[in-house]
């Protein structure tokens, strides 16, 4: 049981850091085009995805 | 070469049908060689969308048409950039929006939507203030609640299964587990619960109750209670089912929200495809092109021949044919001039007019047509929706047992904590989850379907509403006919007479001489044609007088003047008869057998001419119609079927069909109706085509038995869980078992409607 005392601290971090993740691709629009998206790589060169100007 | 090929592939794959584009690339070239010069006007009328950073970068948004796949975008983002100056140009195809931005001067706007349309595309400017800034910032918040509420969840179902089995758990280790659960599940609820409890306490203020109050309140209470039995050391609590209550609704929530989103963004499109320039006359003479949407009343307006007018408005100068279909239902043009009065989406045939427009208040058959709607709005009253007609009898029947389980367990066991316990379990365990997901699931899986096939579905109420129809209502003018007319007997015209009826028509937009044009097919034009609005055509070929036009007018004296008719006469020789019919879409007489098949009463009501009527009744197998209604006729009409009994469909494209779409049970409108009419219906065809009405009602018919089906499942879960809540024999565990288990009972079954 004593594997409790890191596991659980261990667990929570892993699903704030998932959680982080997940709002900051909320707020750089990722979820804006996802039609566009799913197909833009098979055609333009490697560019940062969302333009630095749109955040 | 790579990208060629892929791009082919990607072709094939993602547009739908090839045809369509090819059909959209046709229209898209013959509009262009009509508009020729419109097309500077078209691109001073871009400027005023064109937004200066201070950087002193210009920056456009363009709704495109007619890109339908990945490889017309990446054209679309490779041939534009490739322009000069271009900064960035990107397009959403979700949105079918295009930004472009670049350095120097606005007026560059114009060369970049002729590239685009010389590609194939439509493209016109977008209204940033026209964006729903605040749909799109409650869908980016749904997200997070969605989660916050799935990462809380995931959290604490994992101890909480070390907490059922507790087989090695000390009792200090599982108080333990409760606090962390507690430290986690009470910020996750307080933060993706917002929605919920909001819109329960907005109800409750006005003494009302919906889904959202038992919700609230089972949450409430779950986490209450849970902190409760974690202070007091005591070894169940519910925080593990509060947290995925909310996480399961929160996916109902989000799949409800992005329907409407994405059908609302859907009926924008439209509305900016179709937003038109004016050419606005300035004091002093000079004229500019602007957006439409800037015209203010009093401005003067010119009309060109062949152009739509833009806005309302009263003619202040010139005669000429107008085409008012639109408004009136009419397929043959109005002769017009000073004093008329004129309305947006007419279009003038023959001869440049100028306008002054007039405010929407400031004129009576527009006020008239207003006043109306909102009469039929009010007679169709607030239409219940089945999740909420289910929660007005579910919310007493659940309190009133939570309430009876409280009294009996005290009456019992004279224990007001276990009385407490087991009247909270009941709420939790009623709690509408099932419910909650049993209708947008259905809803959302039955719109996408739909969407796919062109048909958009305004809301889920008007899915609704359009199972339960059974009379269907057509107008006649611009919907089951396109508008437009074909020359219907051609065999008794010698060749030489169409082609010379063609010399003088080619030119002019007139029905009938679209018509004429269209049976004889491209060719030469004649010179120096005169015009008579309302009357015909003129002009001399080797030397003889050749007119074109109404019986009178070309002079054959001993013909009475017939309104689908037209006379031909070359020099003084006997007069050729040209008779027209109008021309019903491809698909108007499948679909209406195909309604009628189904059992469905088929009605025609139009404002056009008697004789007009009769045909298209004929010819598409109509046998209940009436002709030369007035709007308020076609409300009368609407009226009397429903005092009948009868639930009907209006499906109507003109201003003078928007009454009727407003009041009608359940209302459709092809994509190119009226703005009003298009704002008053539930459901928009897109794409020329009547047969995704078939489509439509049988869809909604199948998601209703869905949705049914849903929610007698909710009700038999119910049936085995109640007992059990109220028995006292409801823990956590079996609480968390069976809300997940009904929910992907009833989401599952929402998803067969794919299968078909």
């Amino acid at each position: 049981m004593t594997s409790l005392i890191y596991l659980v601290p261990l667990a929570i971090g892993i699903c704030i850091v998932g959680l982080v993740a997940f709002f900051w691709t909320v707020k750089s629009g990722q979820y804006e085009d996802p039609k566009g998206d799913a197909s833009r790589m098979l055609y333009t060169e490697d560019k940062p995805i969302v333009d630095e100007d749109d955040l | 070469m790579a990208e060629t090929v892929a791009g082919t592939i990607i072709d094939g794959e993602f547009c739908p049908s090839g045809q369509t584009t090819a059909q959209d690339l046709a229209r898209m070239q013959s509009e262009k060689a009509q508009n020729l010069f419109e097309k500077e006007k078209q691109a001073e009328a871009l400027i005023p969308y064109v937004q200066t950073k201070a950087s002193g970068e210009q920056s456009l948004d363009l709704m495109i048409s007619g890109a339908h796949c990945a490889g017309c975008m990446a054209k679309i983002e490779r041939e534009t950039s490739a322009l000069p100056d271009i900064l960035l140009a990107r397009m959403n195809l979700s949105t079918m929006r295009l930004n472009v931005q670049w350095r120097g001067a606005p007026n560059k706007a114009g060369t970049i939507v002729a590239r685009l349309e010389e590609l194939g595309y439509g493209a016109k400017p977008f209204n940033m203030e026209l964006e729903p800034v605040a749909q799109k910032n409650q869908a980016t918040s749904l997200l997070k609640a969605m989660a916050v509420a799935g990462a809380a969840t995931a959290l604490i179902m994992t101890m909480s299964v070390g907490i059922w089995d507790g087989s090695e758990m000390s009792s200090t280790t599982r108080q333990t587990m409760h606090w962390v659960s507690a430290a986690i599940a009470i910020p996750a609820v307080a933060y993706s619960g917002q929605t919920f409890f909001r819109s329960a306490w907005g109800a409750l203020k006005n003494k009302m109750t919906n889904m959202d109050v038992p919700i609230s309140l089972a949450v409430i209470l779950a986490v209450s209670l849970s902190i409760y039995e974690t202070i007091h050391g005591n070894a169940h609590t519910y925080f593990d089912a509060a947290v995925m209550l909310l996480f399961l609704l929160l996916i109902g929530r989000f799949l409800d929200m992005r329907l409407r989103q994405k059908t609302g963004e859907s009926a924008q499109r439209l509305a900016a495809m179709q937003a038109s320039t004016a050419t606005l006359i300035k004091p002093d003479g000079s004229v500019m092109s602007v957006p439409a949407s800037m015209i203010k009343p009093d401005d003067h307006l010119l009309i060109a021949a062949g152009e739509r007018v833009p806005v309302d408005g009263e003619i202040v100068k010139g005669r000429s044919d107008i085409d008012t279909s639109i408004a009136t239902g009419e397929t043959l043009p109005l002769a017009s001039t000073i004093g008329d009065k004129l309305y947006s989406g007419m279009i003038n045939l023959s001869a440049p007019l100028t306008i002054k427009a007039l405010a929407v208040s400031g004129d009576s058959f527009l006020s008239e047509i207003s006043k109306l709607v909102e009469a039929g709005e009010q007679k169709k009253g607030k239409f219940v929706r089945i999740a909420d007609k289910a929660a007005r009898l579910y919310v007493p029947i659940v309190h009133t047992l939570a309430i009876l389980t409280f009294v009996g367990w005290i009456l019992y066991s004279g224990d007001l904590r276990t009385a407490s316990i087991n009247a909270i379990a009941v709420l939790i365990i009623t709690c509408p989850c099932a419910l909650g997901l049993a209708v947008p699931a259905v809803q959302i899986v039955a719109s996408g379907r739909l969407f796919k096939k062109g048909v958009l579905i305004k809301s889920g109420d008007a899915l609704e509403r359009l199972a339960k129809v059974d009379t269907v209502v057509f107008d006649k003018t611009g919907t089951l006919t396109l508008g437009s007319l074909q020359l219907s007997n051609a065999d008794d015209i010698s060749k030489t007479a169409l082609e010379t009826a063609a010399l003088l028509s080619r030119a002019s937009r007139h029905p009938v001489a679209r018509a004429i044009a269209a049976a004889a097919g491209s060719g030469a034009v004649a010179d120096n044609i005169k015009e008579v609005a309302g009357q015909g055509v003129e002009t001399k070929i080797d030397g003889k007088l050749v007119k074109f036009g109404s019986a009178s007018y070309v002079g054959a004296t001993d013909q009475t003047d017939a309104q689908t008719e037209s006379w031909l006469r070359i020099g003084r020789a006997k007069p050729v008869r040209f008779k027209f019919k109008d021309t019903p879409r491809m698909d108007a007489k499948d679909t209406i057998s195909g309604l009628v098949d189904r059992g469905y009463a088929v009605e025609l009501l139009t404002g056009d001419k008697k004789s007009m009527a009769t045909e298209t009744a004929a010819l598409l197998g109509i046998d209940t119609w009436q002709a030369e209604v007035s709007p308020s006729d076609k409300l009368a009409r609407l009226d009397e079927l429903k005092d009948q009994g009868h639930l009907t469909l209006m499906i109507g494209d003109g201003i003078n069909d928007a009454p009727a779409l407003a009041s009608a049970y359940a209302s459709a409108s092809p994509a190119g109706a009226a703005d009003v009419s298009r704002a008053a219906a539930d459901i928009i065809l897109q794409g020329d085509k009547l047969s995704g009405l078939i489509t439509a009602v049988g869809t909604a018919k199948d998601a209703q038995k869905r949705v049914v089906e849903n929610l007698s499942l909710a009700v038999v879960y119910n049936m085995f869980a109640v007992p059990l809540a109220v028995f006292g024999f409801v823990n956590p565990m079996i609480a968390a078992l069976a809300m997940s288990g009904s929910s992907m009972l009833v989401t599952l079954n929402a998803l067969r409607l794919k299968l078909h």
